[in-house]
């Protein structure tokens, strides 16, 4: 591992021990009450599911105009990180929903759309597992779909109004509520740095091991 | 009108009287639960304001925690289990071609 890495990851340890209790210091959302604070890991969550599908589709792009291996591992590795959050957004959004809307889900645009976001991340994972020879090409088409669903997800709140709030609540943060939120957002932030850079090495080391059985067969 | 008749009719009056409410509760019931909830446009600190109603919103914000920080946990472990079965066999493998190396 790079040599920055065991001190970012202490660094990432330490923020999620502390987040917890800049979270409970927080105030209570005065329509939601305490369920509001779930917004706390689920922003950032999505921020990281947003972010993922982006890396994932830029590099893949990338190999598919280079063809070089290292942006091939990149958008694998960014898949899986699409994937992880996608699931902790999909998860921690409905225990909210049922408090502060009544419901689990809605069909609404942002929800149906991160789905669609998700199940793109899902079918890139399937591809390359399952796809056999020429996948990584194929995976990649399906990488750059994931890509352009991001900026619909994300503007989706503001053309449709639905019951979920606007991406406008964010910068109308109070401070008390707003410095939680940007600690945790930056402790997502180095989780999905040192995941992918675990990821990567991942990827690296399964090339290597390919390399050595080539070696042995020959 | 007959005796009989003259106690019926009151009775038909009240059964239909009761089967229009029901039919009208029943037609506005739908109407009323697509009313969806209005968004909220921002965030405000809970200060003065009233309490919010009292759902239980523990389990759920409790849940939530608990599910985010156990997910990236067990990824975290899936990862390094990974890392180290690879780390492993290629180190076994390049031990192997050490030895054929040799010999």
């Amino acid at each position: 591992m790079p040599k920055w890495f065991t001190p970012a990851a202490m660094l990432c340890g330490l923020m999620f021990i502390i987040s917890p209790v800049l979270i409970a210091r927080a105030p209570d959302e005065s329509a939601m009450g305490m369920v509001y604070k779930i917004y706390y890991y689920h922003m950032p969550s999505a921020w990281m599911f947003l972010l993922a599908p982006l890396v994932c589709g830029i590099s893949s792009a990338l190999y598919l105009a280079r063809g070089r291996p290292g942006d091939d591992r990149r958008a694998w590795a960014a898949a899986e990180l699409t994937v992880l959050f996608g699931a902790l957004t999909l998860i921690t959004g409905p225990l909210w929903a049922r408090r502060a809307w009544g419901t689990w889900w809605v069909w609404d645009a942002r929800l149906t759309s991160s789905l669609v976001g998700w199940m793109i991340g899902w079918a890139y994972l399937i591809l390359r597992r399952y796809g056999g020879p020429g996948s990584d090409k194929l995976a990649a088409g399906v990488a750059l779909f994931g890509a352009v669903n991001v900026p619909f997800i994300y503007i989706s709140v503001n053309y449709w109004r639905t019951i979920h709030p606007p991406t406008t609540v964010v910068p109308r943060l109070p401070v008390s509520m707003g410095l939680p939120l940007w600690f945790c957002v930056f402790a997502f932030l180095l989780l999905f740095i040192l995941l992918m850079t675990m990821r990567l090495r991942l990827e690296a080391a399964r090339t290597r091991l390919d390399a050595l059985y080539v070696a042995l067969d020959e | 009108m007959s005796p009989s008749m003259s106690r019926l009719v009151p009775l038909m009056n009240k059964i239909l009287r009761v089967a229009m409410l029901v039919f009208c509760c029943a037609a506005l019931a739908p109407m009323a639960q697509a009313q969806p909830p209005q968004p909220q446009d921002e965030f405000v600190p809970v200060g003065n304001s009233p309490a919010p109603e009292q759902i239980p919103a523990a389990p759920l914000l409790i849940g939530a925690y608990v599910i985010v920080l156990a997910g990236l946990f067990a990824y975290v472990v899936s990862l390094s289990r990974r890392l180290g079965a690879v780390h492993r066999d290629v180190e076994r493998l390049e031990a192997d071609l050490k030895r054929r190396g040799r010999g």
